[in-house]
């Protein structure tokens, strides 16, 4: 492990911000930490960083304990969420500004920092000011002012929560390609779950100081291990009292389950391709019809719970009102902090993934 | 729809503004009046009269006003105290407002009340509480005492040169702070730790991140706190007994003007005249950092 937070913790005050946080980070990984808004993820970043000191717990990092290491000498590059440029220096100065207090010599900081200009695509903007340049720009001198003393460690906090929309994306991209280029192990702060997906290779979550899950993005998505993860990640509908769905015998009356729009398959009744399946079906009314772009969000009444699936565009149009048949493929059952996951048993034999 | 309201809300406003031209502009044509009234009789008349006065009996008599040993040897101490009180009030101003608003420790509420209490304690007051403590009956007076011994020194905290510049410490006390705590909040830390991270020293983070924000506000905290400083009468007038030695400006109009003769009033009016013309320098500097700052921001 090349980062490691030993069961950290944390107060302010009373109120508890890191509760136990315990995870490692693989040297050359893009971990996100992710999270809603308040969850903890800015104080655990700036505990790696030595901005914020834990109350008890260890910092390890490249197998040093770091806890007495001032943050300036930890070898890490921050970025901050509003970037934090220096107003009064132009772009130049700015990225030189690391290599200048370590007094290295004017001919190697100026190869340094044209190096850096010319890998973030800022080649003649050097003598403009903070304020001259657009969210994206910012985020680039910002990137390359962490990475000229060459930290082995690049932490960085909301770094697309000051980009517009439209550009955001752009910029994601470009990043992810960015640190795979420099090869540096990193670490970002995102409150964004397609953020997470799209640009980590791990994501680690988040919740009221708790860390609830780390994994690949895929098996958080897959496997969520709390009931928490399994509410946050994708759109799901949460659903109280859960009785009365055929194939789903095992689930008590009234538990709290999860469905996600992906496990649902609404059909009409003449249906060809989903004749066999009718017996493991319910049948529900549509009650909200809403465009999404590139599909249709259906909402069912079904068993007296409102279930939302959706439909592709390619599909038979469908009104409010209509009949429909709504077969469940899983369900995730909670229980206390866990979610577990509960397949439809009428299903048992169908190859489901090849419908 | 928003554009269309604006512009009947315009339109109204116009004719409005038409039928009721006379007392929308009286009003403002009468405050006016009496803000300039006010101004002239309250503050201009006033200097303007302080220098008429001066000038009275012709440039001889201002000169030698001006070249007595007593006017001369005020100027000298008002000089001292102001120059050590703004440069004492300057560091520790830098120092208690870069606490207060970069870090986080317990009694930093009653810290930011102490800064303050100067302005609300009468400056006569401050001048007694120091004869409490220093005078000769004052508790501190037979430690001062031991430390003069020791260093073979002889300094005297009341009724000196010293005892002067500390009351006048003290009551300028929250000018360089009261400007600067406003303006590093708002600068916030992130910049600081931005270049603590990148591994700058505590004195390097100063000098080229913090300094740069705050230049203007400090400078313009200086120039408030020397223009009390020179100014300051109260906090003197109870540590300051010996006229020639360690009168500063201020008391030595009084003591000028209280003497009563002819000559005596229109020399003070002549030393008063200094004070006047430092004063019209404050002004111009506040008004040119006032300016500077505005536009770099
Ligand atoms: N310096 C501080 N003093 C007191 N409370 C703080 C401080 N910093 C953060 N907190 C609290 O800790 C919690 C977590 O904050 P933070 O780590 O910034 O969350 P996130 O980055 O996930 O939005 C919040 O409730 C916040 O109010
Ligand atoms: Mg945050």
């Amino acid at each position: 492990m090349y980062v490691e937070m030993k069961h950290i913790n944390k107060n302010f005050g009373d109120f508890e911000a890191a509760k136990d946080i315990d995870f490692g980070i693989e040297q050359g990984k893009l971990v996100a930490l992710l999270g809603p808004s308040g969850s903890g993820k800015t104080t655990i970043l700036r505990m790696i960083a030595g901005l914020e000191t834990q109350d008890s717990g260890d910092v390890v990092i490249e197998g040093e304990v770091v806890n007495d290491i001032p943050a300036g000498k930890r070898g890490i590059g921050f970025v901050f969420q509003n970037y934090a440029l220096f107003r009064y220096m132009t772009v130049w100065e700015n990225i030189a500004f690391g290599l200048r207090v370590k007094k290295t010599s004017k001919k190697e900081i100026n190869k340094r920092v044209k190096e850096l200009v010319q890998l973030v695509g800022l080649e003649g903007m050097e003598k403009r000011y903070p304020d001259q340049l657009s969210g994206g720009q910012r985020q680039r001198v910002a990137f390359a002012r962490a990475l000229a003393p060459s930290p082995q460690l690049l932490l960085l906090d909301e770094p697309f929560a000051a980009i517009d929309a439209k550009v955001r994306k752009e910029l994601r991209d470009w990043l992810k390609k960015m640190i795979a280029k420099v090869g540096i192990t990193s670490i970002f702060v995102t409150h964004d779950q397609d953020e997470a997906v799209e640009v980590a290779d791990e994501i680690i979550i988040i919740n009221e100081g708790k860390l609830e899950q780390m994994g690949t993005p895929v098996e958080i998505y897959k496997r969520p291990k709390t009931s928490f993860v399994s509410q946050f990640i994708g759109t799901s509908s949460v659903i109280d009292s859960f009785a009365g769905f055929k194939g789903f015998d095992e689930i008590k009356e009234n538990s709290q389950v999860i469905i996600r729009p992906e496990f649902v398959e609404v059909f009409k009744s003449d249906n060809e391709k989903f004749k066999s399946l009718l017996p493991a079906s319910e049948e529900g009314v549509i009650t909200e019809i809403s465009f999404r772009g590139s599909y249709l969000e259906l909402t069912l009444e079904v068993n007296g719970v409102s279930i939302t699936a959706n439909r592709s565009l390619e599909r038979r149009s469908v009104e409010i009102g209509e009949r429909m048949h709504v077969l469940l493929y899983r369900v995730y059952l909670l229980e206390e902090d866990d979610a577990r996951l509960y397949k439809n048993s009428l299903l048992k034999g169908v190859d489901v993934e090849a419908l | 729809m928003k554009k269309e309201i604006v512009v009947k809300e315009k339109a109204s406003n116009q004719k409005e503004g038409k039928r009721g031209t006379k007392p929308h502009g009286l009003v403002p044509c009468l405050l006016l009046g009496v803000g300039v009234l006010f101004f002239l009789i309250m503050l201009v008349f006033p200097l303007a009269e302080v220098i008429y006065r001066s000038l009275k009996e012709g440039l001889e008599v201002y000169g030698a006003a001006i070249m007595a040993e007593n006017t001369l040897s005020a100027l000298k101490v008002t000089l001292i105290a102001t120059i050590i009180a703004v440069l004492v009030n300057t560091f520790f101003g830098l120092c208690a407002s870069w606490c207060l608003t970069k870090f986080d420790f317990r009694g930093k509420n009653i810290l930011s009340t102490l800064i303050d209490i100067p302005f609300s304690v009468s400056p006569v007051i401050a001048g007694l509480a120091y004869l409490m403590v220093f005078g000769r009956m004052g508790w501190a007076t037979p430690y001062v005492e031991k430390i003069n011994e020791f260093l073979g020194t002889d300094i005297a905290l009341v009724f000196s040169v010293p005892g002067v510049v500390l009351a006048t410490i003290f009551v300028t006390f929250p000018f360089v702070s009261r400007e600067l705590i406003p303006v590093m909040q708002a600068q916030g830390t992130a910049e600081e730790e931005a270049a603590v991270m990148l591994g700058a020293k505590g004195s390097t983070v100063f000098r080229k991140v913090t300094f740069p924000h705050i230049k203007w506000a400090l400078l313009y905290g200086i120039i408030l706190c020397a223009a009390r400083a020179f100014g300051e009468f109260g906090a003197v007038y109870a540590v300051s007994k010996a006229r020639g030695k360690t009168f500063t400006l201020p008391l030595e109009v009084d003591a000028l003007y209280m003497a009563g003769s002819a000559e005596s009033i229109t020399q003070a009016f002549a030393v008063s005249s200094l004070l006047v013309l430092l004063s019209i320098i404050i002004l111009v500097l506040k008004q040119i950092v006032e300016y500077r700052g505005k536009r770099e921001l």
